[in-house]
């Protein structure tokens, strides 16, 4: 069975679950005080992207791995449902959850203006902001005006591609996935890149070709660039945003949230409260 | 709900990425056709070692995707660090030119082997009577077998040339922002996919549509009624 067919069986008869549960829930009281969040879906079915490692990639056996999975995995079980979790390319992912193809979407994803004239974001998951990389000693200055002679390789789905483009960026080289973009720049056809910054010290710096390379310019966040990164979901589902927001509380308060993300960076991911 | 406003506005961005499809696609049949005259000599080679080591080319290029061929030109070349500091690496470098090689080569294994299938095709009457007349190999390729193959492969090279506009969207892999990659863009921007690659596939049949029309012309040029090319050739032949 492929993982999609599996997801789609799960969801079936997690559906007929959904069914059952509404009618008992219709007949009897709601026994409150339970783990598991009463109102919430019981199944919900969760998109991310899959090629963005370590948030969350496809394993050497072809299983999603990664901290997104295991945050999904966590915050479902505080929300007490089944969470199939399927792989989505990103340049179609906020179309499909529009689509309903899926109910969320786990994948870093960073709450920037123009996303949210799409889709409704919960409370922030974690924190990120987004850095240039350069060959060592290459660059010192990373405004438009310095970088003018420079290419600078970017996702193409990515929010740091339009804050290149409203900051007055030239010469931006664009890809699918921010592998190729590091491969590119190992490679020299770019001169710079500019990504999530914690993608670029877990990953990136951690490759050996890595070691000419080094990061340039402060950190860049906020505005264009996103408020911090959260969960995507359609636009007016309260009741699945309300039951993360209780979930992302709930792991953080746990410490499951730490223990999780511990295993990935050395640094806390949230510091502040929500 | 499907706004066609947003189709229509995409437009004007599409239609900059479409002029460099079709500089992609023209760059792209060049290459192709200049290499595939070689490649069709060489499979019709009475000489087995060199029609088999062009099959194997045909072979390699047509059995393989054409988006491997691209990302091994493109991803693969840059793996090597000596390759990276070759007298190659100025070419490779630029996604421009590894999309024209990987797809130029794929075109000729295509068009080669249309071509040497023509060639075979042409009658061999004409051949013997080229010969009669003491036309040497040159000119008997030059006015005799070429022009008929040409006639004889044209209808299956017309199909091989809206294959290499609609294989240029491949170089969206590579960073290149053609037609498709403009189009991804665009989707990225406007969340927009049905409306966006709507108006990419109009596009693109604009430009098939174009392009098969133009085709037909020249077809019916060709075959036009009265004009026999070896008859027509010949007398050439022998004037000169």
């Amino acid at each position: 069975m492929t993982p999609q067919k599996k997801a789609r069986s799960i969801w079936q008869r997690g559906r007929s679950a959904i069914l059952v549960a509404a009618a008992l829930a219709f007949c009897s009281l709601a026994p409150t005080g339970a783990t598991a969040q009463q109102s919430c879906p019981k199944t919900i079915k969760v998109a991310t992207e899959g090629a963005f490692p370590p948030w969350n990639y496809v394993d050497a056996n072809g299983k999603l791995a990664g901290w997104d999975i295991e945050i999904t995995a966590a915050l479902c079980k505080a929300i007490g449902a089944d969470c199939p979790i399927a792989a989505q390319a990103w340049d179609g992912i906020i179309p499909g959850l529009q689509a309903g193809k899926f109910d969320a979407i786990i994948a870093q994803m960073s709450m920037t203006p123009k996303r949210m004239e799409q889709v409704d974001f919960t409370i922030k998951y974690k924190e990120s902001s987004s850095r240039f990389v350069a060959k060592k000693g290459a660059v010192t200055n990373v405004t438009p005006a310095a970088l003018k002679s420079k290419t600078i390789g970017v996702q193409r789905g990515a929010a740091q591609r339009t804050w290149l483009e409203e900051q007055g960026y030239s010469n931006i080289r664009h890809y699918e996935t921010t592998q190729a973009v590091e491969l590119d720049l190992i490679a020299g056809r770019i001169d710079l890149l500019i990504q999530n910054t914690a993608t670029s010290s877990l990953v990136f710096f951690k490759r050996p070709e890595s070691k000419d390379f080094e990061f340039v310019g402060p950190e860049f966040k906020g505005g264009t660039l996103g408020a911090g990164q959260a969960i995507a979901i359609r636009k007016g589902d309260n009741t699945l945003r309300e039951c993360f927001n209780t979930a992302i509380r709930a792991i953080r308060k746990s410490g499951e949230y730490d223990a999780i993300s511990a295993k990935y960076v050395p640094f806390k991911l949230l510091t502040e409260d929500q | 709900m499907l706004d066609l406003r947003i189709s229509v506005e995409s437009l004007p961005k599409l239609a900059k990425g479409a002029t460099l499809t079709l500089e992609l696609a023209a760059l792209v049949l060049v290459t192709a056709a200049i290499l595939s005259i070689p490649v069709a000599f060489a499979l019709n080679a009475r000489r087995s070692w060199v029609s088999r080591a062009a099959e194997a080319y045909v072979m390699l290029f047509r059995g393989t995707p054409a988006m491997i061929q691209i990302f091994l030109v493109y991803y693969g070349t840059s793996q090597f660090a000596w390759f990276r500091e070759s007298v190659f690496w100025p070419i490779f470098r630029e996604p421009y030119w590894c999309a024209v090689v990987a797809l130029g080569l794929n075109g000729a294994a295509y068009t080669g082997n249309i071509l040497a299938g023509a060639i075979r095709a042409v009658p061999q009457g004409t051949i013997e009577a080229g010969r009669a007349l003491g036309l040497d190999w040159f000119k008997l390729q030059r006015f005799i077998v070429i022009p008929q193959a040409v006639r004889i492969g044209f209808p299956a090279y017309t199909n091989e040339v809206i294959q290499t506009v609609k294989a240029t969207s491949l170089a969206s892999t590579i960073t290149l922002i053609e037609l498709t990659g403009s189009a991804q863009m665009l989707v990225n921007d406007t969340y927009a996919p049905y409306e966006v690659f709507l108006a990419a596939a109009a596009m693109y049949l604009a430009i098939t549509f174009v392009l098969a029309v133009l085709f037909r012309h020249i077809e019916n040029h060709l075959y036009r009624a009265g004009r026999d090319p070896a008859a027509q050739n010949l007398k050439t032949a022998v004037e000169a």
